[in-house]
This record gives structure tokens, C-alpha cells and sequence, in this order.
């Protein structure tokens, strides 16, 4: 698994703080935002935002006073509840990066009823709609401020 | 002072020479290049090509934030240079690249009004403009035929005119709003749209890809790299890119001499020209002025009047959104494909002047939805995340009030005194504050826009006023007059105090109107070149 920049630490802060935000269902049959092929993703997309989610992963473990990922399931749901308030721009970043690489697996795509494929070259059906809607606007007299 | 070109004559002159290729860039050179004058146009971007589009690819909307994010600082290429816009509620919008900012706009083509040419006669604000919308009028009809326009005749809101394409589909999304417009008896209309519907001009019609604003990878999407510059370069126009020019030079009659850039190497060059025609838009141009100083021109070239930088208008842009029961088009087709005008013209019932268009959105995709959900605390954490998410994507309905934005002064484009580009060259610094009269016309419009929610069985509405990232329109800072002393530019775009200088994008306009400006800075754009060609003879008199 890369680790980025990322002690090992604070990969595992990453993967159980992914978990509070996103956890498994199996109402809706979607693996949780700490699935190892998503997680995997997520570590492979930090680019441009590493620098925060570092922040964030710091100002998390100060937060729980030590691993965020070895604390107890109620605790770790009242830090996380404290870091969702007060994380800003940094936490921000994090968060985005989770969510763009959950919402892109094609596990979780299909349980939301999307094909999970690039939008060209099969495009997408869009209805025509019903033109005669505009017949009002039509029979409107000009709108427009006339100019001498 | 020599610049190398001018020590080894490595680069011969040219008759016109043109600095930008993006919307009215690429307009201006194909107009002009039927006279066979040598025809010069320098990009600092590339090509992008087709198979570059994050629509080719399953990172589609992750690249929004990376690099297809709309705003500069964040895209970072190497082909971008930094904005400081701290001090703005707006930032600004861009894309550098052979097309510019054509390759990254949502190709909605409105185009101004009549009464948006004479505000001061009209409402007593602002400028008139020194042309009129008559004068334009053949111009935006030769620039809907080049860039393929889709839409439909009749709108009452506009003077007649015949877009060459049908308009785009209403969807399930545009089927909701106009029935709840009817509702409430305002305007809509199509949109006219420079996505083709049908194959034009060597373009593929739309097929729905529906992430159209970073670049359509089917090429149905108006970038003016597959529409003017085919044409231009196949007429003898050079367009060199990679080409990063660092300032407009004078000579000893303070006529334009040439620019200095650096090309793809990162080496100076000196390209000497007859004729300079600057097409960077609203922040491009001006720092490119301002960069360009000598003893002759000591606060930057052509500005002698103060007012280069100066009058920048964004339209702020309110954004009014809900939720809806039944799934609609989500990402699927391109994201604007309405208007409405009901609330475009001076009404003295209301406590500001000017008005508003609204365009009508026609969703968003599952990742955006989820991040921005998330931002707005919408989206839970935890167990009920799933239920929440479920009941919001492909369940979006939403417009944007365009508001129009009067020039103000201290609205403006200035040098930043540390931050520069990767050649060196100093950056752009806005300063931008939303003025009172344009504050009431965003609330107006947040209210007018939650009962057209309302009328299209929307809830939970939710709104971000001013979009932060919404600083795609960049107009008013070299405007147009014609008294030297309150204008950069005359009635057909030279610069008073240059007579070989040209602008002809966003930067001359005199006010913003309130729709999307494309079509009006090309049609501005192919007016310029126009009157270049009937003074021939005579340009510099």
C-alpha cells in the first residue's frame, strides 16, 4: 500500500477517520470509504491537497490526544463530530479527497444505478421535453427596452 | 535597450501581431486574415487536445479539482500564471491554452441588450457605451455562424435573430422549470448555446457527454480552437504557442515596436510588428499594460489616462438551488440550456438599477454533489450517510441570478509587488468589492429564484452568494470612450495614446450587461477587425 508522504500513523488515522465518514452498508450494499481498493485510490490522490490533509491528520491526533484509529467506537465518533466542526480548509481538502475517489468506485456507482464508465464516447439520453411548454412565452409582447 | 530578436533580427516583422488566442484572440485573426498582411498570434498555453478531456476518462470529475480545476492558482500548470485574489469575494476563472478560456465556459451565448449599450441615457449610471447594439448586430450573426450557435428564434426578450442550430433538449430538469415559470408567467427561453446539435462545420453534435466546462471530448463544445483557428491558420495566420509575452515595446515615436516574450525554452525574444492587437482579457490585459512601461509610458503603455486595471466587473453571480423528489438529468447534457430575462431590464419599482439574467442548471454530477453536500453540512457523517446521500444526487435544481456589475474604480487590476509567474514576470493582484446596488440585485434575485423552486416543487433550498469560484467574466479594465481622459480605447478599439495598439477583448467594455460576454467580446472582436480593414489605408492617423 503507498503511504505517500504520510507516516504510517497517519495513514491509519486517514483510513479509520474514512470510515467514520463514510462506514460500509449492507442496506445499500456499498463497501465503506476504508475498502482497500478505495483506500488505496484515496492514498494514490492527494496531490495537490497532501499539505492539508498532513495539517488535518495533525490537528486530528492532537484532537484525540494520540492515534485516532486506536480509540474506542463512541470516542471516535465524538472526535470525529469535534474535527467536523473545527477542521476547516484542511479538513476540507480531506474530505473532498474522500468523497471523489468513493463516489468513482464502480461498486458504489452501480449501487446508485450509474454506469460506471467515462461520460465519451457513449454519451447519455437526454428527453427532448415538451416544446409547446414555451407557447406563453411566445405569444409574450417584445420584453426588450427599445434604444432610439 | 536591445532585446535579442532586435540585436540578430532572428524573428521578421510582421503586420499585425496578436496576443492571445482565446475567444476574441482567434475572432480578430480569422476576420482579419483576408487581407494576406502577415499575421502573427503568440499563446503562452498549448493545444489541448481532444483525448486530454477528463471526459475520456473515469477521473472525470476529479479533475475538476486538479488539472481542470477553474481556477488558475489551484490548476497550477505550467501554462497558467498566479492570481492574488485575496482581497475579492470572486475569483477568477480562466483557462490558458490555444482557445483560452473558450476550452473552459459553459458555452452559454447570450448577448447583450440594446439598453445595455446606453445605461447612462437610459438609467442615469455608469457610461454609455460609444457603439450600439445596431452596430454589432451583423457581427454577432457572423460569430454565431463560426462558433455554431444552437437555440431558437423568437425570444421577445431579445431582437429578432436565427441562431443556425436547434436549440439543446429541455430534459427532464428544463421540462420542471418551464412549467413552474408558466406557473409563476415569467420569460424562459431556450438558451442559445455554442454546442452543437446537429454535425457543424466539422464538429460532432452533442451527445450528451454533460460535463461540457472543461472541454468536450466529443467536440461538439465552440472552443475556438476547432472553429476560428482552423480557418484562420488554413488563411495564412501563424499562431505560435507556448509564447509568454512579457511586455508591449515602444519606439522613439511611442508607437508599439513589437513584444518581448519567452518562448516553449523559456528564452526572450524580441517579435517586432506594424500592428499590435492585445486579446488576454479583463486581467490578462491589463497586466500586460502595466508590465509594459518606459520613459514615454512610466505607469504602463497606452494608460494615460489612469484607467488601465481600473472598473473590473466579475457579475457576481447568486446561485439558488433544492431538492426535488423524483430523479432528474443529474450530469447528463450540458449544464445550461435555459434563460430567463424576466428581470433583465431597469424596473424603478425595485431599490437598484440594471437587472439579472437567470440561467437555469440542469444538474451536477455524484461527486460534486457529494462534495459540495459536504461542505454545506447537508451530508451527514456516519450510519445516515447513504440514506441522505440517496435522496441528493440526480435530485438537484438550480439557477444562477448573473448580475449585472456597475464599474467602480476601486474595482481593479493592479501589479503584485512579490508575486510572479514562472518567467519572472509580475502577477495580477485583485482588488473587488460587490457594491450595494449589485447586493440588492443578487437578494432579488435569491428571492425570485426560491419561488421558481418553490413553482418546480423544490425543497430544501439552499444558496451561495456570491459563487466564490465565479469569476468567469473579466470585463472593464482598458474600456472604451471616446474622450482620452476617461477611456483606454476609441469607438473601434485603438488605444488613444497608441496608434498601433489594439484591444479587442473583455477589458474595453464599457458595462457588463448582465449575461454571459462571450458573444458580445467576439462580436466586439470581428467589429474591430472590420473597422481595421475599412481604414487601412489610414490606421494611424
Amino acid at each position: 500500500m503507498p503511504t505517500i508522504d504520510l507516516t504510517a500513523e497517519q495513514a491509519r488515522d486517514l483510513r479509520a477517520l474514512a470510515s467514520a465518514i463514510i462506514p460500509p452498508s449492507s442496506a445499500y450494499g456499498v463497501p465503506g470509504a476504508d475498502d482497500e481498493l478505495i483506500f488505496n485510490d484515496i492514498l494514490g490522490s492527494l496531490e495537490r491537497d497532501r499539505e492539508d490533509i498532513c495539517r488535518a491528520l495533525t490537528q486530528l491526533a492532537a484532537l484525540a490526544g494520540g492515534a485516532f484509529a486506536d480509540l474506542g467506537p463512541e470516542r471516535r465518533t465524538e472526535v470525529a463530530a469535534t474535527f467536523r466542526e473545527t477542521g476547516g480548509a484542511p479538513l476540507a481538502a480531506l474530505v473532498r479527497v474522500v468523497l471523489l475517489c468513493y463516489y468513482r468506485d464502480d461498486r458504489v456507482m452501480r449501487s446508485l444505478g450509474q454506469e460506471p464508465r467515462a461520460p465519451f464516447p457513449k454519451g447519455h439520453l437526454v428527453e427532448q421535453g415538451d416544446w409547446s411548454l414555451l407557447d406563453p412565452v411566445r405569444a409574450r409582447p417584445r420584453m426588450y427596452r427599445q434604444v432610439e | 535597450m536591445a532585446f535579442r530578436g532586435e540585436e540578430n533580427s532572428m524573428h521578421e516583422k510582421v503586420d499585425v501581431l496578436i496576443i492571445g488566442s482565446g475567444a476574441s484572440g482567434a475572432a480578430v485573426a480569422w476576420s482579419l486574415a483576408d487581407t494576406r498582411m502577415r499575421i502573427l498570434c503568440l499563446e503562452q498555453g498549448d493545444w489541448v487536445k481532444p483525448t486530454d478531456y477528463p471526459s475520456n476518462g473515469r477521473d472525470w470529475e476529479a479533475r475538476l479539482f486538479s488539472d481542470f480545476a477553474v481556477n488558475p492558482n489551484r490548476r497550477a500548470r505550467p501554462t497558467d500564471y498566479p492570481i492574488n485574489d485575496a482581497n475579492s469575494p470572486i475569483k477568477v476563472v480562466n483557462f490558458n491554452g490555444v482557445g483560452g478560456s473558450t476550452i473552459m465556459y459553459t458555452a452559454h451565448f447570450p448577448r447583450l441588450h440594446p439598453s445595455d449599450f446606453k445605461v447612462r441615457t437610459l438609467d442615469g449610471v455608469a457610461d454609455d457605451w460609444p457603439i450600439d447594439y445596431a452596430t454589432l448586430e451583423p457581427f454577432f450573426a457572423e460569430n454565431d455562424r463560426m462558433m455554431g450557435v444552437s437555440g431558437l428564434a423568437g425570444d421577445p426578450a431579445y431582437p429578432p435573430k436565427q441562431p443556425p442550430m436547434p436549440p439543446l433538449p429541455l430534459g427532464k430538469s428544463g421540462t420542471r422549470f418551464g412549467k413552474a415559470m408558466n406557473r409563476l408567467g415569467w420569460h424562459w427561453w431556450p438558451s442559445d448555446s455554442t454546442i452543437a446539435t446537429l454535425d457543424y462545420d466539422g464538429r460532432a453534435r452533442c451527445i450528451n457527454l454533460g460535463h461540457c466546462t472543461p472541454g468536450c471530448a466529443q467536440g461538439a463544445k465552440a472552443s475556438t480552437d476547432i472553429t476560428y483557428w482552423p480557418h484562420a491558420i488554413r488563411a495564412g495566420v501563424e499562431l505560435r504557442t507556448l509564447c509568454r509575452v512579457r511586455e508591449i515595446t515602444t519606439d522613439e515615436h511611442g508607437m508599439a515596436s513589437g513584444v518581448v516574450y519567452y518562448d516553449a525554452k523559456g528564452e526572450e525574444q524580441f517579435q517586432p510588428a506594424e500592428v499590435v492587437i492585445i486579446a488576454c482579457n479583463g486581467v490578462g490585459t491589463p497586466r500586460l499594460m502595466l508590465n509594459s512601461v518606459s520613459a514615454r509610458f512610466p505607469n504602463g503603455i497606452a494608460n494615460s489616462s489612469g484607467l488601465v486595471g481600473k472598473n473590473l466587473m466579475f457579475h457576481p453571480y447568486a446561485l439558488t438551488y433544492g431538492y426535488v423528489d423524483e430523479p432528474l438529468d443529474g450530469n447528463h447534457g450540458p449544464p445550461l440550456c435555459l434563460w430567463s430575462q424576466e428581470f433583465y431590464e431597469t424596473d424603478p419599482r425595485r431599490d437598484f438599477v440594471r437587472g439579472y439574467t437567470f440561467q437555469f442548471s440542469r444538474g451536477v454530477g455524484a461527486i460534486f454533489e457529494a462534495i459540495v453536500s459536504s461542505q454545506a453540512g447537508r451530508l451527514p457523517w456516519g450510519e445516515d450517510h447513504h440514506r441522505v446521500y440517496r435522496k441528493l444526487v440526480n435530485h438537484r435544481i438550480g439557477l444562477s441570478a448573473i448580475c449585472e456589475d456597475l464599474p467602480e474604480q476601486h474595482n481593479r487590476v493592479t501589479l503584485d509587488p512579490v508575486l510572479k509567474d514562472s518567467s519572472g514576470i509580475p502577477a495580477p493582484k485583485i482588488d473587488y468589492t460587490i457594491s450595494a446596488n449589485s447586493r440588492k440585485m443578487m437578494q432579488h434575485g435569491i428571492a425570485r429564484a426560491k419561488e421558481i423552486l418553490a413553482a418546480a416543487g423544490a425543497a430544501n433550498i439552499c444558496v451561495e452568494s456570491p459563487i466564490l469560484n465565479g469569476g468567469w467574466h473579466l470585463l472593464g479594465t482598458a474600456r472604451m470612450g471616446t474622450d482620452p481622459e476617461r477611456s483606454v480605447v476609441n469607438e473601434w478599439g485603438r488605444c488613444h495614446d497608441v496608434k498601433n495598439l489594439f484591444i479587442v477583448d473583455g477589458s474595453i467594455w464599457v458595462t457588463s450587461g448582465g449575461v454571459n460576454p462571450t458573444s458580445t467580446i467576439q462580436a466586439l472582436a470581428l467589429y474591430i477587425a472590420d473597422s481595421i480593414k475599412q481604414r487601412l489605408a489610414n490606421l494611424f492617423d
